[in-house]
Formats: C-alpha cells, sequence, structure tokens
C-alpha cells in the first residue's frame, strides 16, 4: 500500500525530469552506442553492421593514442591544481588583506569572460617576442619562446588557459564554505595551541570536505569539457600534442563526418567517465559526513 | 614582542601573495581594456602615452546588435536556469523522500546522465529538436539541459539533510507532499540552490557550441555566438576589435558584479553551501 | 561605382524580366548559409545585396543566415542537411566538394543551366576557379568568394637591409638570399627580425604548403580526389625546404607560425616578408605604418600560387521550386557587378574576367594596385588539395607537416607516414 503510493507521488514527479533525460539524453546515447558498432553511412553507402571494427581501428590510432594520454595528463594537472589554488584563494580572501574587494574581483574575472573571446587575448600573451609573456621575460634576457607552437609546451600553456579559467570560479565556493564554520571551532583549536596549519588541517579541510567533493565533481566535467580553447587556438596542433578525448571526437563527427567512428570514441569516453563518476559517488561519497 | 613582528612578516606575505595572485588573474581583462581603447596599430605597445580612442567600440556597436545579444543570453540564462529548479526539485524530492522499489536503481542511471556530454550528442539532439520545430528559438537552446542530472543529484542530497522530524510535524497538520516541499524542503535547501544556481549560470553563460548550431538570427543568438563573428581568425586576429567586442558583451555583467558584489557575496555565504 | 548603381543597373537588366515572369502570388522561401571571413560589419553588406535581390524577386524570400567561419558552416549545413532540413543554398569551402558528393546533398548547377543567357553567365568565370568544381563530369558550385595566396613585404626593411623595394624575390634562393639580409639580430644573440614567415598552423598549413609543392614542381592530391602524393620527391623536397627556412638559414621563426598573428606579427615588424591571403590586404593596407608591397610568389624553378576560398553550392533535399529559386539567387550573387562590389568590400578576388572590367574594380586598382597581383598571378595558380574525406586527408597532411617543423620526425618520415594513412583512409573510395 504503501509502497504503491510512493511510487505513484514518484512517477508524477519524476515525469517531467524524465520526459526530457529520456528525449536528449538516453535516446541519443543508446542510438551512439548502437552507431558505435555499425560503419558511417554516407550519401553513397548505407551504414553495415561491422561489430567492434571502429574499437579495432581506435586501438590501431595513434591520434587515439595520443588524444587519450593527454587528456589524463591535462585532467591529472588542472583538477588538483585548480582546486587546491582555489582553496589558497579562498582562504587569502577570507584573510585580513587590503584591498578585498578588488582581488575578490580579480579572481571572479575569468567566469564573466567567456573562453571564446577569451581565447585571442591568452594568444597574444602567448605570441612570441612582442607577446605580453615574452616582453616581460625580455627584461630577464630570456623570450623568443613560441609557447603554443612547439609540442613540449602546447599542452601547459593550454592547462595554464583552464587553471585560471576555473580556479576563480571555485573559489566562491570554498569562500562560501569557510564562511559557514564556526568561530569557536577554530577558538578552541587556538586554545588548544594549534597553529594556522593544524587548524586548517583539522579542523578547516574536514568541515569542508562536502564543498570539495561538489567541486571535484564539476573540476572532472569540465575537465574533459572544456576544449573552446582549443579549437580556438591550436586545433590539437602541433603533431596533435594538444589534440584532447572531446576535441578529437568533436572533429571526427564534426569535420571528418565520419559518425560511426566518432561514436565508438564517444562510448570510450563515457564509459571512462562512468568509471570515474562511480568512484567518486560510491567511495568518496561514504567518507563524507554531511552536516 | 618577536611574535608580533614575525605576524607583521606574515600579513606582508599574505597580501603580497594575494595581490599577485590577483594581477595575473585579472591581467587579460586589463589587457582587454588596455588594447580596445588604443588604434589597431598600437596592439602590443605599452606605451603610457599612446593615443586614446573609442573607435573600436564605435565600430563594433555598428556591426552587431550587442544589446540583443544580451538580452537573449539574459533570457536564455533566466529560462535554463528557472526550468531546471523546478524539474530537478521535483525529481530530486521523489528520489529522496519517496522511495521506491527500483528507485535507487533509477538513480544510478540518472548519475550515469551527468557525464554525458550534451556536445557529443549535437547531431541527435539537432533533429529532435528540429523534429519538433523549435529551430532558432531561445527554448530550442535551453531544452536539452533542463533535467540535469547533476540538479538532481545536488538537490536530493540536500534534502536527505532536511531532519525527518520536520517533514512529519508538517504531514501532522495536513499538509500535502507539495507544500511540505515548498514549506519544508526548498527553504532549507537554499544554500544548494543558490551553488548550482551559480554553476549553472555560469555555464550557459559561457556556452557556445550548441547555441552555434541551433539558432540562426540575431533575435535568439546569445553573446557567445555573436562574439565568435569577431573572433575569426582566418582573416588574422584583429585584436583592437576582439577586446573591444569583448568588453561591450561583459560589461552589464561586470558593472552589476562590481556594484553588487558585496550583496552578492554576503548572501551567498551568509547561506553557505553543503 | 557605388551599390546604388550596380543595383540599378542589374534592376535594368535581369530584374525586369524576372519580376514579369514571377507570378505574385505563390512565395518561394528560402535559407542562404554563409560565412564571413573578414569579421565585423560584412552581415550588413549581404543583407543589401538580399534586399536588392528581394526588390527584383518578389515571389522569393532569402532568409541569409551566417553561421560563423568556414568550419561551422559546413557542421551546420550537414548536420541540418542530416536532420532532413537542408539549407538551401550555402557558400561552402570549394574544398568540401568530395565530402558534399558523399554525402549526397548538393545538386549539380549544370542541371539547372537551360537558357543562352545561363551559359553567359557561366562562361564568364575563370576557368582555374570552375576547374576544381568539375567532378564526375558535372559542375558542382559555382566560385563566389574566392582567394589566393600572395607574399606581402615591407618596403621600408629591404630598402634598410639593402635591398631593392620594388624587386621581391622571384626564385627560393633569391628568397633566402633576402631572407637572411632582412634578418636582424640583436646583441645577446636573439633575433628581432625575421627575413620571412609562412604560416604553419594547423587551420592553414596545407593550403601555403600547396603553394610551396607547386613551387618545387609537385602536387599534392590527383584530379579525382583519390589519391595524394605526399611521399614524392616534390612534396619531400617542398617540406625539407620549409623546415630549411627555420633550421639551416634562421630566416624563419622556428616551430608553428600562427596562421591568425601571422599579419600583426608582419605589421609590428617582426617578419619582413610574410605568406597570407589576398583576404588581408584591406587590413595591411589600414594599419600598415610602412610601405608595403604584394608580390606573386618565387619559383623553384616555375613561380606557382595556390587558389582558396568558398563557392555556392545548391542543396538537393529542397524542393524543385526552392532549388530553382536558389539557382535564380545563385545567379544574382555571382553577377559580374556583385562579385566586383563584393571583392572591394571585403578583400576577396572577383572570379570572374568581366568582374574587373567594371568600373568599381578598375577604380578600386587604380587606388590599390597591389590589389591587381593577385589576379595576376591566377594563372600560375593551382587548386588547393581536395580529396574525399578533405578534412580528415588534410589533418593527416598537417600533422606531418608540423611533426617535421617541430623536429618530431624528418620531412621524409613524416611524409611517408602521412602516405600510408592517407592511403588507408582513401582505399574505401578507390573502387
Amino acid at each position: 500500500m504503501k509502497m504503491s503510493r510512493n511510487f505513484l507521488i514518484s512517477f508524477a514527479l519524476l515525469f517531467p525530469a524524465a520526459v526530457l533525460l529520456i528525449a536528449f539524453t538516453f535516446y541519443p546515447t543508446v542510438a551512439t552506442l548502437i552507431d558505435s558498432v555499425y560503419s558511417t553511412p554516407r550519401g553513397r553507402r548505407p551504414a553495415a553492421f561491422v561489430g567492434t571494427g571502429n574499437f579495432e581501428r581506435m586501438v590501431a590510432d595513434p591520434v587515439f593514442h595520443r588524444a587519450f594520454i593527454n587528456n589524463l595528463i591535462y585532467a591529472a594537472v588542472v583538477i588538483p591544481v585548480s582546486m587546491g589554488l582555489a582553496l589558497a584563494m579562498a582562504l587569502l580572501v577570507n584573510a585580513r588583506i587590503k584591498g578585498r574587494g578588488f582581488v575578490r574581483l580579480a579572481y571572479f574575472t575569468p567566469t564573466i569572460l567567456p573562453m571564446i573571446a577569451v581565447a585571442n587575448i591568452w594568444m597574444f600573451f602567448y605570441t612570441p617576442d612582442y607577446g605580453l609573456i615574452d616582453q616581460f621575460l625580455r627584461l630577464f634576457g630570456w623570450g623568443g619562446t613560441n609557447w603554443l607552437g612547439q609540442s613540449s609546451t602546447a599542452l601547459w600553456a593550454l592547462i595554464v588557459i583552464t587553471i585560471w579559467k576555473l580556479a576563480g570560479f571555485f573559489m566562491i565556493f570554498y569562500l562560501a564554505a569557510l564562511q559557514q564554520i564556526p568561530p569557536t571551532l577554530l577558538e578552541a583549536a587556538t586554545l588548544e595551541g594549534a597553529n594556522y596549519f593544524q587548524r586548517l588541517r583539522r579542523v578547516i579541510l574536514p568541515l569542508m570536505m562536502p564543498t570539495t567533493l561538489f567541486i571535484l565533481i564539476n573540476a572532472v566535467i569540465e575537465a574533459f569539457r572544456l576544449v573552446d580553447h582549443v579549437i580556438a587556438l591550436t586545433r590539437g596542433g602541433p603533431n596533435n600534442s594538444t589534440q584532447l578525448l572531446l576535441h578529437y571526437i568533436y572533429q571526427v563527427a564534426f569535420n571528418f563526418w565520419d559518425t560511426a567512428y566518432a561514436a565508438a570514441l564517444s562510448v570510450v569516453m563515457l564509459v571512462l567517465l562512468g568509471l570515474i563518476a562511480l568512484f567518486q559517488f560510491g567511495f568518496l561519497d561514504k567518507r563524507i559526513h554531511y552536516r | 614582542m618577536s611574535n608580533n613582528r614575525a605576524s607583521k612578516g606574515t600579513e606582508l606575505a599574505v597580501n603580497l601573495l594575494a595581490w599577485s595572485l590577483a594581477l595575473f588573474w585579472i591581467l587579460p581583462l586589463l589587457f582587454a581594456i588596455w588594447t580596445a581603447v588604443h588604434p589597431p596599430s598600437y596592439v602590443g605597445r605599452f606605451d603610457l602615452f599612446s593615443p586614446l580612442t573609442l573607435e573600436n567600440f564605435i565600430r563594433v556597436w555598428n556591426a552587431a546588435p550587442f544589446d540583443r545579444y544580451f538580452l537573449n543570453t539574459f533570457m536564455l540564462v533566466t529560462f535554463v536556469v528557472i526550468s531546471q529548479f523546478v524539474i530537478c526539485t521535483l525529481a530530486a524530492y521523489a528520489f529522496a523522500v519517496f522511495p521506491f522499489r527500483g528507485s535507487d536503481w533509477i538513480f544510478m542511471v540518472v548519475l550515469v546522465q551527468m557525464m554525458v556530454m550534451p556536445e557529443v550528442l549535437l547531431v541527435r539532439n539537432y533533429a529532435t529538436i528540429s523534429s519538433m520545430g523549435l529551430i532558432d528559438t531561445i527554448p530550442a537552446i535551453a531544452l536539452p539541459y533542463l533535467a540535469s542530472a547533476f540538479g538532481i543529484f545536488l538537490f536530493r542530497q540536500a534534502f536527505k539533510s532536511v531532519p525527518k522530524e520536520m517533514d512529519e510535524a508538517a504531514r501532522m497538520e495536513g499538509a500535502g507532499p507539495l507544500t511540505i516541499l515548498w514549506r519544508v524542503y526548498v527553504p532549507l535547501s537554499k544554500s544548494t540552490y543558490l551553488a548550482y544556481g551559480l554553476v549553472m549560470v555560469a555555464y550557459h553563460w559561457n556556452n557556445f557550441l550548441w547555441p552555434l548550431v541551433v539558432t540562426n538570427s540575431a533575435t535568439t543568438r546569445p553573446i557567445t555566438v555573436g562574439l565568435q563573428v569577431f573572433s575569426t581568425v582566418e582573416q588574422g586576429i584583429d585584436w583592437p576589435t576582439v577586446t573591444a567586442a569583448t568588453l561591450l558583451s561583459v560589461s552589464p555583467l561586470l558593472i552589476a558584479f562590481l556594484i553588487f558584489q558585496r550583496q552578492f557575496v554576503q548572501s551567498f555565504m551568509r547561506s553557505g553551501i553543503r | 561605382m557605388k551599390w546604388t548603381s550596380v543595383k540599378q543597373t542589374l534592376l535594368g537588366s535581369v530584374g525586369v524580366t524576372l519580376l514579369a515572369l514571377s507570378p505574385a502570388f505563390a512565395q518561394t522561401n528560402i535559407t542562404f548559409f554563409y560565412p564571413v571571413q573578414v569579421g565585423g560589419p560584412l552581415t550588413d553588406v549581404v543583407d543589401g545585396y538580399v534586399a536588392d535581390f528581394h526588390a527584383q524577386n518578389p515571389d522569393i524570400r532569402v532568409e541569409a543566415i551566417f553561421s560563423g567561419n568556414y568550419t561551422e558552416t559546413t557542421t551546420r549545413a550537414l548536420t541540418a542537411a542530416r536532420s532532413g532540413n537542408p539549407p538551401t543554398v550555402a557558400v561552402l569551402l570549394a574544398t568540401d566538394i568530395y565530402t558534399l558528393i558523399d554525402e549526397d546533398v548538393v545538386q549539380p548547377i549544370d542541371t539547372f543551366i537551360s537558357t543562352d543567357e545561363d551559359r553567359a553567365w557561366l562562361d564568364g568565370f575563370m576557368p582555374a576557379y570552375l576547374a576544381s568544381a568539375q567532378v564526375d563530369g558535372h559542375l558542382w558550385s559555382v566560385p563566389f568568394q574566392r582567394s589566393t595566396a600572395v607574399m606581402y613585404y615591407n618596403k621600408d626593411l629591404f630598402a634598410a637591409a639593402g635591398l631593392d623595394p620594388n624587386q621581391p624575390p622571384r626564385t627560393w634562393d633569391e628568397m633566402v638570399e633576402f631572407g637572411k639580409a632582412l634578418t636582424i639580430r640583436d646583441a645577446s644573440g636573439n633575433v628581432t627580425q625575421y627575413g620571412l614567415g609562412i604560416p604553419s598552423s594547423m587551420n592553414a598549413v596545407h593550403w601555403l604548403f600547396g603553394a610551396l609543392v607547386a613551387q618545387n614542381g609537385g602536387q599534392l592530391s590527383s584530379e579525382d580526389g583519390l589519391h595524394t602524393f605526399f611521399d614524392t620527391p616534390e612534396v619531400i623536397g617542398a617540406l625539407q625546404f620549409f623546415v630549411d627556412l627555420s633550421n639551416e638559414h634562421g630566416i624563419q621563426p622556428p616551430g608553428i607560425l600562427e596562421w591568425g598573428t601571422t599579419p600583426s606579427d608582419f605589421l609590428q615588424g617582426r617578419l619582413a616578408m610574410a605568406w597570407h591571403t589576398t583576404g588581408n590586404l584591406g587590413n595591411i593596407r589600414t594599419n600598415a605604418t610602412f610601405e608595403f608591397g604584394v608580390a606573386p610568389y618565387p619559383g623553384n624553378p616555375e613561380p606557382a600560387s595556390v587558389l582558396g576560398g568558398g563557392n555556392l553550392y545548391i542543396f538537393s533535399g529542397a524542393t524543385e521550386e526552392q532549388q530553382k529559386a536558389a539557382f535564380e539567387f545563385t545567379k544574382f550573387m555571382t553577377s559580374a557587378e556583385l562579385l566586383a562590389d563584393w571583392g572591394v568590400q571585403t578583400g576577396y578576388v572577383a572570379p570572374r574576367d568581366d568582374s574587373w572590367e567594371t568600373e568599381t574594380l578598375r577604380n578600386f586598382v587604380a587606388e590599390v594596385p597591389q590589389a591587381e597581383v593577385a589576379r595576376l598571378q591566377i594563372p600560375d595558380s593551382v587548386p588547393e588539395i581536395s580529396t574525399f574525406e578533405a578534412a580528415r586527408i588534410n589533418q593527416v597532411l598537417n600533422t606531418g607537416i608540423q611533426a617535421a617543423l617541430t623536429g618530431d620526425k624528418t620531412p621524409e618520415q613524416a611524409m611517408r607516414d602521412a602516405q600510408a594513412e592517407a592511403d588507408r583512409i582513401l582505399t574505401v573510395y578507390r573502387n
């Protein structure tokens, strides 16, 4: 009796979300799964069943290997550094510093500036010789570095932009969480003789774990989703050194029009993200105590 | 005494660190302002005495209806965020308060969606929108994003942390499920709504690829797509134009943030995020 | 001659005839997708053309849709076509031809040709530009906004280096020799001015490399779009030369030179000679603080440049009536006067000889003699690399070129790998 009442209420409550999710996520996702075992239909040749053919191609595709490894490096650097910087920024802004309003605004500006416009500004920073970074380095006798134009530095140049874009945004959430920590807890810790870093480790960080999880989920999504600047600045070059998974999928699907191979690539990416999601919810969620 | 000097030193270090980070973070905006108010031939020359001009702004303003683009983005973001609040709240309420056999399983399926990038599903979604006859409308830009698994996850989390006694007390007074949701659960989860709302405003303010594909005219195009006209690099980048266009399009938000930043940050902090 | 008088001329001739023929009650709606490559207010210019077309053809409604750059416009057009809602007519890259045929979404232009007037219109296009649109005995598109690559050079820097400012290099050897004279180092050995810059970023390098290959007597792809010749001695030699410009001769900046920043590199005096598109003439003219020249490309030994730009395609998914309306619109957009006006407004090369006879363009050339270089170079120009799976083949080629330029591979190894990959991709299409 109770069961069926819950079910009826749930059904009504879930209905709008379910319709939208099915229409714009599940149906296209299932269609993608099916597409991945067929060949790409061209106007002159219909799709044919190829089984694991697209996946075998992927195993042999050096560009996919590069994209995969690059994306892991990208995520492994962007996620912790942007989160760490966000925390540091929040702590700094929360401390008694001069011109707090300006500093806070400065940290927040990347959130307001759309990536598509900002990419061109960063291109100027990275331009050799008269670009901003080179003009600065020249004061110390260095310079002439083609940051976006050589395989060894291009990915790192993009990572810096991503961190710049994300850290200030995440800071807001840490800042809000910091303000929620009861001052009495910190005072008690101080009375026990704990110094700043001990207070940070024992009191502040544990209390901010839920915020950290929230930010972490966003950081993971962004580390795989944010490729606007790759499209605007390098298109994966030089020599695939800035090729990232979603950018490669975008290229294969919308420049090469090989939808079947793009579908197979998407399946791999979905599995990868699914595993990360399971880890986040299954493992981390249990270790965090919600207030 | 020595303690005092040490803390003075720390204070200086903290200030120095905060300000150098701040300068680095605001540099692109400063560069945009500098470049936009100087003639094109002065790009890259940071000479204090280079002539000032408003010509870049005038040229850009005449070239594209930025007021319209801004209005479009504003309507889009408002529509998306409000709809998401309603749809995700209802779904999260079901998962958190009215579990039924299999509802955990369904919830897991919903969570998987959280990681599905709408960008990957572009072609299919375009076909769906097209068959609904919605191409080149603001709802078309919004529809694929309205049911957000991330929102459902967050709101469910928030609702679960609401004490059971409050729910029961309201029920004793004869309140129905929707009344309880509105009177008890939503007010107690205000901070989650604020945090999620901020993420979504930022996301849709910056979103580019999908709006580019589904919009056809200036009356629906959001700012990011409008800006793309000026960012195209085929002919070489014209930094004064790009920066002037960027500033014009973000200035309403920037000015609003400057005026209201105290209120914004305070209300955000008062509510906190769990 | 301003646009208003263009309007009147056109109204006087074609327009009136069409008006008389068209029934006023039935209106045909067509959509027109176009990219704007020269950022800024050009959407207004296109809207002006459309308004004039409406005045002449009250029974046709054209919805002109600006749709990003070339890549984005192709993306939008194909996305729309695949979901059964294609544009009626679109400006897409000339090299998209095999992709569009393969997707079976475009209608050959020759199927619309019926009158002598149509034939006369078609004969007016420069053969060099029509050639690349002909496949399988059909003409699939007509040239609209076309360009070619040229060399911009800084006359002041030429004079400062003791070179004759009116004598740009005619051969590779001269280019290297001049380049060395034009490359300047400061006291600590840093280069402050490079002799030459050929952009090598992902979005451009296959285009300019095509010119290098043609100058070296080779070609990148076959006319049927089924074969590439990346591992031939001419192509490898051209790449070796490209790499040597930086490594051996030190006259070109090392690493990848970004297409988007090359014009400002040139304007800043960082590059004394720069390879870019004719479409950049307006920008260089307005912003150069020095005397500049536009030169045709050098040769090794035969000079050659490469053609580029976009054509008008009519999509087959539309109704017959819409396609007919689209054809009228296509003819309107490619009339001698309109192409001349568009060329002046944008810097594109008008692809019709009769456009260059118009007062509009003659006045322009008199004012800006550099504009004529592009036209004079066209007989020496080769089409851009164009194959089936064009975007993917270009990507393979570009990655190979970049691997050589960044020193990851030798030119020979890079081109052999690229050829193997291209063969793998094109095999499917060869039977």
